[in-house]
């Protein structure tokens, strides 16, 4: 069994911590708030030679992903970070990286889009590579960014598609917490050796020279972006497969979703990232009153739950999404239609409702959340009505 | 086409929005607020009329504490965006603030052709050496040596000479100020602000909390005027090259007595000559193609693709 030791530490120097273990190849990286400082514990790592990585500081992050796919694309480990605008900025070679299938791992901590401009969390940023066929995690805190960054590298590298783990700016970021670390030689046990060989087709193999990224005509393309689309729905497993080997090593077992006094529940939220921890108080508070409402917390984002969500969902009377991100379609959330989705599949469709909060770094508290589940039961009921799918929650009119 | 301007002079402060600079205490950019606020009064624009354009970064923030239309715009997208506004009102004048990160890193790919297209703007950029907002990167104007949060043994890259890559980029009007100098920064941008043409102006702007070797106290006594004390002509181009090339000479510590400034940077113009702007092109090729009536001529152009 692994030696574990609990150290106080922000989300970023745990981040920090679990690059430092794994030991990358290469880290490509551009300051942007709030996740420089994470680069910045990490810079101290390899100026120390504490690891063997190469980093490079970039001018930019499309300049940024640009490094990250060449690195892989020669069969090296590799690793940057962003957030918000910047991540915007890297969309074009997101879509690149995972055509090209190619393993890298991208942290996001999470931070709103301009304008206007705002350095503060909320997931618009990641909901941009939603679509980018990239392997997508959400972190609750620091003990689950640390678990996630160790498992995304072998998620990736076994699956050949980047990821990304999310993290909540400055609330996951930049605050400190127990985690719970692992000793040195059990994550780079569980990660692997690096080597030039773990992709099938190294870019620098000279004995099999390969062209990366080449023009496919309206004869082929499709064929490649099936195959992509194929192998993405392998993904499920491979996830799976790797969040049992970590239960082994960190005696924690982790699911797709994370479901919270589900069981008799009638009335569910779901949220991601770092607001579940205040919605499971508001179940807690909504039960102490004798309600049957829980949680489910969305930890694979990309691909989507579907099937877990559904199964959860399939007692329930009404669902709460709460969306940390607008999508501006007259429909809702991002999430909202992905959890749509889910419901579609279940032979029980619970009543849904969509509630944007948490925008740009706006403090989410329990009644925000005791205003959401109040809502949806009286809609539910026939008690109040709508005219749209989703309402804002925190919001000055 | 000419700016719009105000038929009576207004005092500078009249430039400033009610905002107060959310700047640390003892930043170079202060300086700059006042130059520009100077030169808007002498040249008479009108802050109706009068477009002040920036990207990220901690100078980014100056079109805030402005009197204008302010455009605070992606990192490093100042110049295309004041590009727009140049095309769609060619009579407002625009200004681009921003800082050395923003222009020459992220955003370095719109400098060349900005200055090489001849748009009639104003850049000033606000080099302390290194990316403050983000608390102390290295940028591509730092020291070899500087020591950032992501080089915490120092900087193992060469800095830019911004000069030198200004003028071979087409750039019309070059020069180079320091904010610790109120007088020369407020006639330098003036200067620019009425060059017709894409004028630029590097600010040396120290930054106290994070740089603590491009200070004031370095720059004190340590900048040498290229105009008044070296009798640069700033419309040789090729006198232009040749001192832009020194720029970075006081860096080297072996350089510190060497020709032409003995270890002084270099502040002033290097380069100013007249072109005609891209905007006025544009205008001529309107005029060219349009009917006196301001109505393209049909029946010509179709004329072409009748069998």
């Amino acid at each position: 069994m692994a030696q574990k030791k609990v150290i106080a530490l922000t989300g970023n120097q745990a981040a920090a911590e679990a690059m430092r273990q794994i030991n990358f190849d290469i880290a490509a990286v551009y300051p942007i708030s709030p996740q420089t400082e994470l680069m910045g514990f990490f810079a101290e790592y390899v100026a120390n030679g504490e690891v063997d990585t190469e980093m490079i500081a970039v001018d930019g992050e499309h300049s940024a992903m640009a490094a990250c796919i060449g690195a892989a694309a020669a069969g090296a480990r590799v690793i940057t970070a962003s957030a918000g605008p910047g991540i915007a900025y890297m969309v074009e070679n997101l879509y690149v990286a995972s055509g090209m299938r190619l393993p890298i791992v991208l942290l996001d901590v999470n931070r709103a889009l301009s304008a206007p401009l705002s350095i503060h969390c909320d997931h618009a940023d990641s909901m941009l590579t939603r679509d980018s066929s990239w392997i997508s995690l959400f972190s609750e805190n620091a003990q689950e960014a640390y678990h996630n960054i160790i498992m995304a590298t072998k998620i990736s590298e076994k699956a050949l598609f980047p990821i990304i783990v999310n993290y909540d700016g400055y609330i996951v970021s930049h605050s400190i917490e127990d985690v719970e670390i692992l000793d040195d030689e059990t994550v780079r046990n569980f990660v692997g050796p690096s080597d030039i060989h773990r992709i099938p087709y190294p870019l620098l193999d000279i004995k099999k020279p390969v062209t990366y990224g080449a023009t496919a005509q309206p004869d082929y393309y499709t064929e490649c972006k099936y195959q992509q689309h194929v192998d993405f729905l392998k993904v499920y497993d491979i996830v799976r497969e790797v969040f049992d080997e970590f239960a082994e090593i960190a005696d924690v077992k982790y699911d797709f979703i994370e479901e919270y006094k589900t069981d008799d529940a009638e009335y569910i939220g779901i949220s991601m990232g770092s607001s579940f921890g205040t919605l499971k108080d508001v179940v807690d508070i909504l039960r102490e009153q004798g309600k049957k409402v829980g949680a489910i917390k969305i930890r694979l984002f990309r691909p989507f739950p579907v099937k877990e969500v559904a199964e959860a969902l399939s007692k329930a009377k009404g669902v709460a999404v709460l969306d940390r991100a607008d999508s501006f379609d007259g429909i809702g959330g991002p999430l909202f239609k992905d959890i749509s989705t889910a419901v579609m599949m279940s032979q029980n469709r619970p009543f849904i409702h969509n509630f944007i909060y948490g925008l740009g770094g706006r403090e989410v508290k329990e009644e925000d959340f005791l205003k959401a589940f109040d809502r949806l039961e009286r809609l539910e009921k026939g008690i109040e009505t709508r005219d749209r799918f989703v309402e804002y929650l925190q919001v000055r009119e | 086409m000419e700016f719009v301007k105000l038929e009576t002079k207004l005092p500078p402060k009249e430039y400033r929005s009610d905002l107060e600079p959310t700047w640390c205490p003892g930043c170079g950019d202060f300086g700059v607020v006042t130059a520009l606020t100077k030169a808007f009064s002498e040249e008479q624009f009108d802050p109706t009329a009068l477009s002040v354009v920036s990207g990220i970064g901690c100078s980014s923030r100056l079109p805030l504490w402005m009197n204008a239309f302010g455009l605070h715009t992606a990192h490093g997208r100042a110049l295309p965006a004041a590009v727009g506004i140049r095309l769609a009102k060619p009579e407002i004048p625009t200004f681009v603030t921003a800082g050395d990160g923003d222009i020459f890193s992220i955003g370095m790919e719109h400098f060349p052709h900005a200055a090489r297209k001849n748009f009639n703007i104003t850049l000033v950029v606000m080099d302390n050496r290194m990316y403050a907002l983000t608390k102390n990167q290295t940028s591509p104007t730092s020291r070899r040596g500087y020591k950032g949060s992501l080089n915490p043994y120092g900087n193992i890259e060469e800095p830019m000479n911004v000069i030198t890559f200004a003028i071979a980029s087409g750039a019309t009007f070059v020069a180079q100020s320091y904010s610790g100098n109120p007088k020369h920064l407020a006639e330098t941008i003036k200067a620019a602000s009425e060059h017709k043409g894409f004028s630029f102006v590097n600010v040396l702007s120290p930054c106290p909390t994070f740089n603590k070797i491009d200070t004031f106290k370095y720059y004190k006594g340590r900048t040498i005027d290229i105009n008044k004390e070296l009798g640069h002509d700033p419309s040789d181009m090729k006198k232009a090259l040749e001192l832009a090339s020194h720029a970075l000479d006081a860096d080297n510590p072996e350089l510190q007595d060497a020709e032409p400034f003995k270890g002084k940077v270099p502040i002033g113009i290097f380069l100013k000559v007249e072109k005609e702007t891209f905007e006025d092109k544009v205008a001529k090729l309107k005029e060219q193609f349009m009917a006196p009536n301001g109505e393209p001529n049909w029946d010509e152009i179709l004329e072409k693709y009748r069998p």
